[in-house]
């Protein structure tokens, strides 16, 4: 026994860090080929109305960074900025909801 | 093109629209059943599983003759950090895929939440508990039951998917073949979202045990001199 237990803030941190590592090894190689839905649409030919988003232009459209032409990279960076904006949200986003705990109703004043 | 959810067009207006209605009613449930039960040290830990499944679902594997999938997470979301705040760290990846990579359309934001946040973690979750029982209570357990909660995760999602294309379609064609196709590609994806959720659950289930909410009741409870204050700074 009496191995030392990882806090929570070095089991985040390790936790933050593998993902990173998925992103900037991993992720470049992921395959390419269209993803289970989108296979399934073009073969049944339910894509036809498909309209491009409406933020198909943005910044970070489609994983990768406008005007980095290195994929690999554009992917990486693309990648990174999710990671942290989504760790961002989502522990403010619970801080905030802990902040603003649900109480039980406050009991009747006596008398 | 790293992932695909439904785009714009694929489904018509109203149904999108009654999904969306579902999905926020059923996200506003959750942040309040969220309030209820989260534990502050889990705070960092459901920004780490968001994290991590946006991370993983820009993993494509490749499954059959020219095509991949990606993990959905809500099963590995919700057996981590529990359904309530699974769903909602879901939802988050969803809603940042959506508006920053143009991943998903954003009139097919509802329709992705439901399919992959909602079913993953409250479905999913319930096969996982489903699974535990007849497994029985021990730590290996935990994380083989995720992982064939989380295998029937994309074929749920898959057959809910269907549904509402039978209901929502913009295109006349058979459901039939869109059902048999989806189901059989998303068995295919699930026995890799199996997979990795297992790993991953095992893997929390071997450094922090205590820290996973399907594992709760299973595994020892920790003495009290263990569950001393841990700092988050």
């Amino acid at each position: 026994m009496a191995r030392r237990r990882l806090s929570i803030a070095a089991f985040v941190v390790a936790g933050l860090l593998v993902a990173v590592l998925l992103v900037v090894f991993v992720a470049p190689h992921a395959s390419t080929s269209p993803d289970g839905l989108e296979k399934v649409a073009a073969d049944n030919g339910i894509d036809r109305h498909v309209r491009p988003s409406a933020v198909a232009d943005g910044p970070l459209a489609d994983y990768g960074v406008k005007d980095v032409d290195h994929e690999a990279l554009g992917t990486i960076v693309a990648g990174l900025i999710g990671v942290a904006v989504t760790f961002a949200l989502v522990f403010g986003a619970m801080w905030l909801v802990r902040l603003r705990r649900w109480r039980p109703p406050a009991e009747p004043v006596a008398g | 093109m790293l992932a695909m959810h439904i785009p714009d067009g694929f489904i018509d207006g109203p149904t999108s629209l009654v999904a969306g209605l579902v999905a926020i009613a059923v996200i506003a449930w959750s942040l309040r059943m969220t309030a209820r039960t989260l534990d502050e040290r889990e705070v960092p830990i459901v920004g780490l599983v968001a994290a991590f499944v946006f991370a993983l679902q820009m993993l494509n594997f490749p499954v059959a003759n020219g095509t991949s999938g990606h993990l959905l997470g809500g099963v590995l979301a919700a057996v981590l950090v529990g359904p309530y705040a699974g769903a909602l760290a879901v939802t988050v990846v969803l809603v940042v895929q959506a508006l920053l990579f143009a991943d998903g359309g954003l009139s097919a934001l509802g329709l992705n939440v439901v399919n992959m946040a909602l079913v993953g973690a409250y479905a999913g979750y319930g096969v996982f508990l489903l699974v535990r029982r007849l497994l029985g209570r021990s730590a290996p357990s935990v994380a083989t039951a995720a992982g064939v909660a989380a295998f029937t995760a994309p074929v749920l999602a898959s057959i809910v998917f269907t549904v509402e294309y039978a209901i929502g379609g913009n295109d006349a064609v058979s459901i039939g073949a869109v059902a048999g196709s989806m189901m059989g590609v998303h068995v295919l994806i699930g026995i890799g979202e199996g997979i990795i959720t297992a790993i991953a659950v095992g893997a929390v289930m071997a450094t922090r045990p205590d820290l996973v909410y399907g594992a709760r009741g299973v595994t020892e409870p920790e003495p009290a001199s263990a569950a001393a204050p841990v700092g988050v700074s």
